[in-house]
């Protein structure tokens, strides 16, 4: 598999002590990778040391195997697309598109037929005499997309480009980011807070936390197999429990589950929604009195009051939920349980 | 009466009456001023002259003095603006992106040196100048200029500068412009607005300027406010009149001209001091 952007111990620190450290990361060509975290952790300054908009302290960046930290941004083979103010308000669209491919001195007839191309490429043909002002907040990224695409590049830096519109459009954008995605098959580097967005668009993700990296694997695996509490947290809905681990087992009250990763003592257990199992009261399992039952479309989230713990959220199909009410005592049960160090 | 007053709204009617002052204060003596300057004889009680006629520009044009003002004035208005765009630009420039402690400090300092009682001022550069033989000098009358305006000068495209975002600049540079061209592509043409209205207040300024010129460059440089003083002295009214249109003239094409530059946006983030 080819290696197009390699990130070999990449550190860079702010004077104010913020910044990230010691940040590793291959992107195989083609593929898109997500960096994902919550704000302030370090994926802007991962993404510019990349662009060439930040120097690092220490640390390597190859893209297709060649250093470009000597490299200023415009002789970079990156192109990035910022979270806004992307475009310059005095051009036009075509104008805009068209920039950077005059200082690459590219023909006007091959130019008009490129831009022609990418326009229609993000579904935008015939906007080139507009202005930025005279475009939709979506219309504005896709054109700043599309510039982008224009510069060829060998990774395509995108920082929460979609982070400023509104929900409905933001899946429609992802939609076709994935969809330009797999028809240019371009390298890129997404950069999200929004763990769904992350798990919906990419590859493979980057789960970053104050500056360094907890976890990379594709977002099946980082939604099953969480590596740290961190990312078990950041990712996806979770019931966090305390337990004691004991004889090997991980021990919750009169429950128990193995311990794959020879934790000892104290321990925070991890259980998604969808594997908490509620029975009738004979059952052996926590003993619990359901709170709250809220019908989310094809399935409910049933949220019970389990003491000492806390209230345990679970996803029951929908048609199983009949025959619960509030109040009724449940014994709860979980089908899988992921132990952490206890913090 | 009070119902219709109820009815439009106080700030209708406030705006009624700026339009009022506006036209008794402003308008009013510009259109006398007009028609002195084209009266060939006009007799007291008539409303209107009873000839029309140019008689008293021909008059003014062929006063030496006059004329020779009037290409100073122009002269040294032209000069100002220049040399103020290579000062205050690349420093409105520096304010805009770099932050430094004083940046602020700086900022106000320029505005202190028109709050400044300006005779006071004007006095004690004087006496600088005299040490420095710039009395009686284009350059002295020149920097007795650039004071006045550099506050402005810099202020106003510092906004301009501040208001074109990083990204902006950064989208350019990783479109493969060099920082250079970055400048001349997008970040000048952003700030041009506010660079052309800055430009304008400062030429219109400088052609205006009567006490600061009057001390530092007389005799040799009277320029048409200075000149404007003993014209009203030693001239019929009608001289006057047509003499104050050529200073106002100006004026009026210019901030005509600028009007497409003149948004309220750009004026009010000209006056912001961020
Ligand atoms: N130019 C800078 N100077 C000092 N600190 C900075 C600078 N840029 C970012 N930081 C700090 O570095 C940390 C990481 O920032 P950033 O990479 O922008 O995070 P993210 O993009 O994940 O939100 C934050 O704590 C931020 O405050
Ligand atoms: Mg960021």
């Amino acid at each position: 598999m080819d290696i197009q952007l390699s990130i070999q111990n990449l550190t860079k620190r702010y004077k104010t002590g913020d910044g990230v450290t010691d940040i590793s990361l291959d992107v195989r060509k083609g593929e898109l990778i997500t960096l994902l975290g919550p704000s302030g952790c370090g994926k802007t300054t991962v993404l510019r040391s990349i662009g060439g908009f930040l120097e690092p302290d220490s640390g390597e960046i190859l893209i297709e195997n060649k250093s470009v930290l000597k490299t200023p941004p415009e002789k970079r083979p990156t192109a990035m697309v910022f979270q806004s103010y992307n475009l310059w308000p005095h051009m036009t669209v075509y104008d805009n598109l068209a920039f950077g491919l005059k200082i690459r001195k590219m023909k006007k007839a091959e130019m008009d037929f490129a831009i022609t191309e990418v326009l229609k490429l993000i579904r935008m043909s015939g906007s080139e005499k507009k202005h930025p002002g005279e475009l939709s907040g979506g219309q504005q990224q896709r054109i700043a997309v599309a510039r982008a695409l224009l510069l060829k590049p060998a990774v395509l830096l995108l920082d929460e480009p979609f982070s400023a519109l509104d929900a409905k459009l933001r899946h429609e954008m992802r939609e076709e980011l994935r969809e330009i995605q797999s028809k240019t098959g371009l390298t890129m580097v997404f950069v999200t807070h929004d763990q769904e967005e992350a798990l919906s668009i990419s590859d493979r993700i980057v789960v970053m936390n104050h500056g360094h990296i907890e976890q990379i694997a594709s977002p099946q695996e980082i939604y099953d197999e969480p590596k740290s509490l961190f990312a078990a947290q950041f990712i996806g809905k979770m019931n966090f429990l305390k337990g004691v681990v004991s004889a090997d087992q991980v021990i919750i009250q009169n429950l128990a589950f193995p311990n794959p990763k020879r934790l000892t003592g104290e321990v925070s257990i991890a259980i998604r929604p969808e594997n908490v199992i509620l029975q009738d009261g004979e059952e052996t399992g926590l003993s619990g009195s359901v709170k709250q039952i809220m019908i989310l479309g094809h399935y409910a989230e049933v949220s019970v009051d389990v003491q000492p713990f806390g209230i345990i959220r679970s996803f029951q199909p929908r048609d199983q939920v009949k025959h619960l009410h509030s109040g009724q005592k449940v014994k709860v049960n979980f089908s899988k349980a992921l132990a952490f160090p206890a913090v | 009466m009070r119902w219709y007053l109820k009815a439009v709204g106080p700030k209708k009617v406030f705006e009624f009456l700026v339009l009022v002052v506006f036209i008794v204060f402003f308008l009013g003596p510009l259109l006398n001023l007009a028609i002195l300057a084209f009266t060939g004889n006009w007799v007291y009680p008539d409303v209107l002259p009873k000839e029309w006629s140019l008689k008293w520009w021909s008059f003014v044009l062929e006063q030496d003095e006059i004329a020779s003002s009037i290409g100073l004035s122009f002269l040294i208005a032209a000069i100002v603006t220049a040399v103020s765009i290579v000062i205050c630009i690349p420093a409105a420039y520096a304010f805009a992106r770099i932050r430094f402690p004083l940046s602020r400090f700086f900022l106000f300092s320029f505005l202190l040196t028109n709050a400044f009682p300006k005779m006071g001022l004007y006095i004690s550069i004087a006496v600088l100048f005299y040490r420095l033989d710039l009395m009686n000098t284009l350059l002295g009358v020149v920097l007795i200029h650039l004071i006045n305006v550099l506050m402005f000068m810099t202020w106003i495209p510092t906004s301009a500068f501040r208001n074109v975002h990083a990204a902006q600049e950064e989208s350019a540079r990783d479109a493969g412009a060099s920082p250079f061209r970055v400048f001349r592509s997008i970040t000048l043409p952003m700030a041009m607005p506010g660079i052309a209205v800055a430009s304008i207040f400062t030429f219109l300024n400088s052609l205006d300027e009567a006490q600061g010129t009057f001390l530092v460059g007389i005799p040799n440089y009277r320029t048409m406010p200075v000149i404007m003083y003993s014209i009203i002295s030693d001239y019929p009214a009608y001289a006057g009149a047509v003499f104050s249109i050529i200073l106002t003239a100006p004026t009026i094409i210019l901030l005509l001209a600028a009007r497409r530059f003149l948004s309220a946006d750009v004026m009010s983030s000209g006056f912001q001091l961020k």
